[in-house]
């Protein structure tokens, strides 16, 4: 990927940026009721016409749609996402509090992740069709089948309330509250990952390359590791980021079972107490991180495999 | 004589198929089985754990868990089924158009898709759900908003690509029309692809929907819903466990039996090869691999000697 692609991505996501903007923008005035009414209710004040009529005027709606779109996306672009209807702060303030919580639980059930799937995709695929094979592949089944709220409750309920090991409630503070939620995000997810590691390193155990290697009479371990591991880390880091979305949005279950303070769970409080402002923010935020997140992946391919880019400079 | 054939041939498929047909069969049979009236609020008996009168405990209000969960059966299954179907057809039908017209209806429906990728599914299912309110409805909407443009992706790239070979071009060249071609040369070639997308996605759909619904999104009380239930019993996790393993589990077994039977429906509409043929074409190459291996290994060093001599 060199700099002209990266210029282009970078475009790309501007673009698609301003899609979601008036995506969710527009959303928020398709749902029932006015946001004046809405910004009340959410504060739990009853509203009479002219604090409505006043409030209406304060936030624009006056206006017609586009100029109200308008308004609200330079001031946006000023970083002024507006304040939450509810929590009376503002938008970017209370996103940047629970952001690194919610990097940090990502972080360490993409570490399990990875510790747990790769060396259990590695043994599927070596032993492909043998018992270890059908032992993972049913594991992964379970993984992918079982709800990740139902396995937190069940963690929840064995190492919380029988054993007494962690805590029910993980808002405090340290590595403690990381753990169980941690490790509900990732059952679900190595299960994923998992079965791509298979599929990844099955392919590359039957090319050409490895047959020969074979044929020369050298020893499979040095294959495995040699050879064929090096050659699949590229589709497994690309697959990983990938699962990154799939973990960000996963993440808002989770978190609302363990009543952990991260992005998601702000999010769902103002998804069910209608703070307009904040689902606007929130929804942008998550999107432009999962833009950045893949092109970063994209990028980080010339770094694994300078092939890529020589082939550009070829052309 | 066919069927059982091919019975014998995808005995995976067969299986799975009569677990799915079972639980479709509990879903609608939920009235005739259940022991107890699942709406009946009956508060002296709250909290009863698992016993001879209540097969799995009842809930806080009274409510026996058994019937519950059997007549949350249909809601689970029904809903999910309808949200599979609706984006199958929105997503294909429109992915259908996209590639087969181009030009400014193809950006569109490309550029919308770009725009729901940039998001986690359910982050905006989420949003949009909460927006318009709560109820199982508004949750089907919802999934139904952010995952269409799968179908409609996959949709697109199929008919581009079958576009390019030469039986439309003779379609064409013959002078079928539009209509003709779409139904007649893209459709059916299309469609075993979809099917198996669509069979290995109900699993997952089943998850969201019930994700949606523990958060508060989606089936409203008193309906019998497996996520909504487990988000009721979350309160009572030390007092009565039994209200969050049983719905759990149900969720569990029926997306296990849906995903394993989307699985063996792939190998069965795999549209290149008949799988038992391909198995046994891989085992007989991989031993006659082995074999050639080995006696190369073992003849190594006696060819190179006859190499060397020859020099």
């Amino acid at each position: 990927m060199n700099k002209k692609e990266i210029g282009q991505r970078l475009l790309q996501i501007i673009v698609v940026l301003f899609g979601v903007s008036f995506l969710t923008f527009s959303l928020t005035y398709l749902a029932p009721g006015d946001p004046a009414s809405a910004m009340y209710e959410a504060s739990g004040i009853i509203p009479t016409q002219e604090m409505l009529e006043s409030a209406r005027l304060s936030m624009g709606l006056d206006k017609p749609f586009l100029m109200r779109y308008i308004i609200w996306l330079t001031n946006c672009l000023q970083g002024d996402f507006g304040t939450s209807f509810f929590m009376h702060r503002e938008v970017v303030v209370l996103l940047m509090d629970r952001l690194i919580p919610t990097i940090q639980l990502t972080f360490f059930s993409l570490l399990i992740t990875v510790i747990v799937s790769i060396p259990m995709g590695i043994l599927a695929a070596v032993y492909k069709n043998k018992l270890p094979d059908y032992i993972i592949r049913g594991l992964t089944f379970f993984g992918i089948s079982m709800p990740g709220f139902w396995i937190g409750l069940i963690l929840l309920y064995i190492f919380a309330l029988k054993l007494n090991l962690l805590p029910v409630i993980s808002s405090g503070m340290g590595f403690q509250k990381v753990i169980l939620p941690a490790i509900t995000l990732a059952i679900a997810m190595s299960a994923k990952y998992t079965r791509q590691v298979r599929t990844v390193v099955l392919e590359e155990l039957n090319k050409d390359y490895i047959i020969g290697a074979r044929t020369r009479g050298i020893k499979e371990s040095v294959i495995l590791i040699k050879h064929a591991l090096p050659n699949s880390m590229l589709p497994l880091i690309t697959l990983l980021g990938l699962s990154l979305g799939s973990l960000l949005a996963g993440t808002a279950v989770v978190e609302i079972v363990f009543s952990y303070p991260g992005l998601g769970n702000l999010a769902v409080s103002a998804v069910s107490t209608r703070d307009y402002p904040l689902i606007q923010g929130f929804v942008l935020w998550i999107s432009l991180m999962y833009m950045i997140i893949n092109l970063v992946v994209d990028i980080s391919y010339n770094f694994f495999d300078p092939r890529i880019g020589k082939k550009e400079v070829a052309k | 004589m066919k069927i059982v054939n091919f019975a014998k041939e995808n005995r995976e498929f067969v299986i799975f198929s009569i677990f799915a047909l079972i639980i479709l069969l509990v879903a609608i049979f939920a009235p005739a089985l259940a022991t107890h009236d699942p709406y009946e609020a009956v508060l002296n008996d709250s909290l009863q754990s698992p016993g001879r009168e209540h097969l799995l405990g009842t809930d806080v209000l009274g409510r026996d868990l058994f019937s519950r969960i059997l007549y949350g059966t249909s809601t689970t299954v029904s809903s999910s089924l309808i949200l599979v179907g609706i984006i199958f057809v929105v997503g294909t039908a429109l992915g259908m158009l996209a590639g087969y017209f181009g030009g400014v209806m193809d950006m569109i429906i490309m550029r919308i898709s770009d725009i729901m990728i940039s998001f986690p599914d359910l982050i905006l299912a989420i949003a949009i759900a909460g927006i318009l309110g709560s109820s199982l409805g508004n949750a089907i909407i919802a999934i139904t908003v952010v995952s269409w443009t799968k179908y409609a992706r996959l949709a697109r790239s199929l008919v581009i690509k079958i576009m390019q070979s030469d039986y439309i071009s003779a379609a064409r060249l013959t002078g079928s029309k539009t209509p003709h071609i779409l139904k007649k040369y893209l459709f059916p070639n299309i469609l075993p692809t979809l099917i198996v997308t669509a069979a290995t996605d109900i699993g997952s759909i089943m998850l969201q929907l019930a994700s949606l619904s523990f958060l508060g999104f989606g089936a409203q009380p008193p309906t019998p819903e497996w996520g909504f239930m487990l988000s009721e019993g979350r309160e009572f996790l030390q007092r009565a466990p039994w209200l969050l393993i049983f719905p759990g589990l149900a969720i569990f077994i029926v997306v296990m039996v849906f995903n394993l039977l989307g699985d063996s429906l792939r190998d069965v509409l795999d549209p290149d090869t008949n799988r038992i043929n391909k198995k046994c074409r891989k085992k007989v190459i991989e031993n006659e691999f082995k074999k050639d291996c080995k006696g190369i290994r073992r003849n190594s060093a006696s060819n190179w000697g006859i190499k060397w001599m020859w020099k």
